[in-house]
């Protein structure tokens, strides 16, 4: 008590010293910081007030919707709003595929990308600004420019014929997963040119000579890679698989257009709001129109129920997520 | 590196090089095949009428006939291109400003600052993909805010000084551009969280001493943002616009991808590889052009 009374006269007696000018910086300090913090707040709950209004409606019962003096916390609690929406999206089936198909295309993408990463980092070689602006290139190209010729030539698919000699006709790749695969295999998939951007910065910053101490002790280029640089490259290798696995959950681009016909939870919620009369018709027999609200409700639950499994990943390795886009530098 | 031994590099440089070309051979596969081929493809398809068979296709040379029926006969594309293109340069503006001074916020040192952070990255989370088409035709809630807009008589203060601002009568095109990008300012801090993520980066390998030397030398906050911070980090304002670009492109609620894949869906594989090629080339122009002149604005202190 007696400590901070002091503290205060001393503040006093300083601010009497300096003319002022103490006291004015403090306030302009505080009042800064209440600035600071309201508009902070203000763009936080901006943020999160989407997701905050999803939850609520997503566990409203329909009358609680139309029920003007129901504004935030449901009056009638109710389940039965996931369990339409896991029933109309096939749920769990397309959580299993979307977790299988996310897992794999993340694994394959990561690992090849960081060859390319190393290679681009650590090697010289003839041509290697060329590539390099090819990579650059892949980022920048929209893939809408060659969705069009990658479908049809991947409906008539064929290796310099072979394949039409052997069966007879060109085999149709469409809605197998088998195209995106290869496409991945070759860093063609989604955003792979930025995971081979950040991962060949991480490489660069690491001092050469642990590596040249390995070549000059015998160990072969392929080896160095995986004993020396691969452990070193750790957090980076965790963070863009991260991003990879998250960006292919909530994918709907490349989903829709190589993957239609498998169930996977990005695409099968895009279809929820037209799911949910049919639906509605094949239990009741009675073909009804729905409304905007109710639907909407569903469609919060189904968005909450696809966001949900994202949303711990995040939270739980944020500091990755951020670190690595820090740590790989990004400089032009 | 041994430009006098041209064409035979010495031993290890040899293996290097021949290792180097290994490690990224996954990447000049994929790039030629399904990168280079599709793409060349694609713009003979928008030459040509593309005829479906049971087990094969055939392109028929029609000239410039699809590129004719994009802008000509489509009754919408040439609307939504420009409108779409009119769109982006406005939100990638106001992007790359807000998440600059977004960074500058969350550079300081506040209590709660780790929380405000992952709140701000969330939407890097939330935003991609599917769930942004789905946020953005949110019927109910859009509904609610117009009829909230109807009831509401009381003063406000927004809406006085929108309409102060538009009865002084100068750039009232202008300023009705700044209140759209002011009502959707939710859009634009969904569509920031990566942009956030660079500048803070790049802010936070600026030395403070830099600021303190800076100080003692009389310098105010405004003078060492425009004379240190802006210098130090303006290459991250390249990137940071190459980047908004091309993820505006990729956005699920782009018009003029809808479009293009409603004619794709039509089976009409023609026209939609003119469109999407039109569709390139303005952004290519776009983006070279707006390159062009940032990067003559960039300061390059190595």
């Amino acid at each position: 008590m007696t400590k901070s009374k002091e503290a205060r006269q001393d503040f006093w007696e300083r601010n009497r010293k300096s003319g002022g000018y103490l006291l004015r910086k403090r306030i302009t300090k505080v009042g800064l910081s209440i600035c600071r913090f309201l508009l902070l707040f203000g763009l936080c709950f901006l943020i999160l007030q989407p997701l905050l209004s999803k939850i609520s409606v997503s566990f409203m019962a329909e009358k609680d919707l139309y029920d003007p003096t129901v504004n935030i916390i449901p009056a009638h609690f109710t389940l039965s709003n996931y369990g339409v929406a896991k029933e109309i999206m096939g749920y769990w089936k397309a959580f299993r595929n979307s977790m299988v198909i996310s897992l794999t295309i993340s694994i394959l993408q990561i690992a090849v990308c960081t060859l390319v990463g190393y290679g681009f980092a650590r090697f010289k070689f003839p041509f290697k600004k060329f590539w390099f602006a090819c990579v650059m290139l892949i980022i920048v190209i929209p893939p809408q420019v060659i969705s069009n010729s990658l479908f049809i030539n991947f409906r008539f698919f064929d290796i310099f014929g072979i394949i039409r000699a052997v069966t007879g006709k060109p085999l149709n790749l469409q809605g197998s997963v088998i195209p995106y695969y290869l496409m991945s295999a070759g860093c063609m998939g989604l955003k792979n040119g930025l995971y081979i951007y950040m991962i060949r910065q991480f490489f660069r910053n690491i001092p050469v000579d642990t590596e040249e101490a390995a070549y000059v002790d015998g160990c072969g280029m392929f080896k160095t890679f995986r004993k020396i640089m691969l452990p070193e490259a750790t957090p980076i290798i965790t963070s863009c698989f991260l991003f990879a696995f998250v960006w292919q959950w909530t994918d709907g681009f490349y989903s829709d257009m190589f993957l239609g016909t498998t169930p996977l939870v990005s695409t099968s919620l895009a279809r929820v709001v037209d799911g949910i009369s049919a639906y509605i018709q094949r239990i009741t027999g009675i073909k009804t129109t729905v409304s905007v609200a109710y639907s909407d409700a569903i469609l919060s639950a189904g968005t909450l129920m696809i966001v949900v499994p994202v949303l711990l990943i995040y939270l739980f390795a944020q500091r990755k997520f951020v670190e690595s886009i820090s740590s790989s530098g990004i400089k032009m | 590196m041994s430009k006098s031994k041209k064409g035979r590099l010495a031993g290890l440089e040899k293996r290097k090089a021949i290792a180097g070309y290994l490690f990224i051979s996954p990447f000049i596969l994929g790039f030629l095949i399904f990168m280079v081929r599709p793409f060349f493809h694609s713009l003979y398809m928008s030459f040509c009428e593309v005829q479906l068979g049971p087990a094969k296709f055939d392109l028929v040379w029609k000239g410039l006939y699809q590129y004719n029926w994009a802008f000509r006969v489509d009754p919408e594309f040439g609307r939504l291109l420009g409108s779409e293109m009119l769109r982006m340069f406005v939100y990638s503006f106001a992007i790359i400003v807000f998440s600059f001074f977004i960074a500058l916020i969350l550079n300081q040192k506040f209590k709660g600052r780790a929380l405000v952070r992952t709140i701000f990255f969330l939407p890097v989370i939330l935003s991609s993909g599917v769930m942004l088409g789905i946020e953005s035709n949110n019927e109910l809630i859009s509904s609610i805010m117009a009829s909230v807009d109807n009831y509401q008589t009381g003063p406000d203060i927004t809406k006085a000084l929108q309409e102060i601002l538009r009865t002084t009568g100068v750039g009232v095109r202008a300023f009705e551009t700044v209140f759209e990008v002011i009502n959707n300012i939710y859009d634009v801090a969904l569509a920031s969280g990566m942009q956030i993520i660079i500048f803070l980066s790049g802010l936070q390998t600026i030395p403070r001493s830099m600021y303190e030397a800076a100080e003692i030398e009389g310098s105010t906050a405004w003078e060492s943002l425009w004379k240190i911070t802006f210098p130090s980090i303006s290459g991250l304002f390249l990137v940071n616009w190459v980047y908004t670009v091309v993820d505006f492109c990729m956005r699920s609620d782009n018009e003029v991808i809808d479009k293009i894949k409603t004619i794709m869906g039509r089976l009409n594989y023609g026209a939609s590889s003119a469109m999407s090629w039109a569709y390139f080339l303005c952004i290519a122009a776009y983006l070279a052009l707006s390159t062009f002149i940032i990067s003559k604005r960039v300061y390059y202190y190595d």
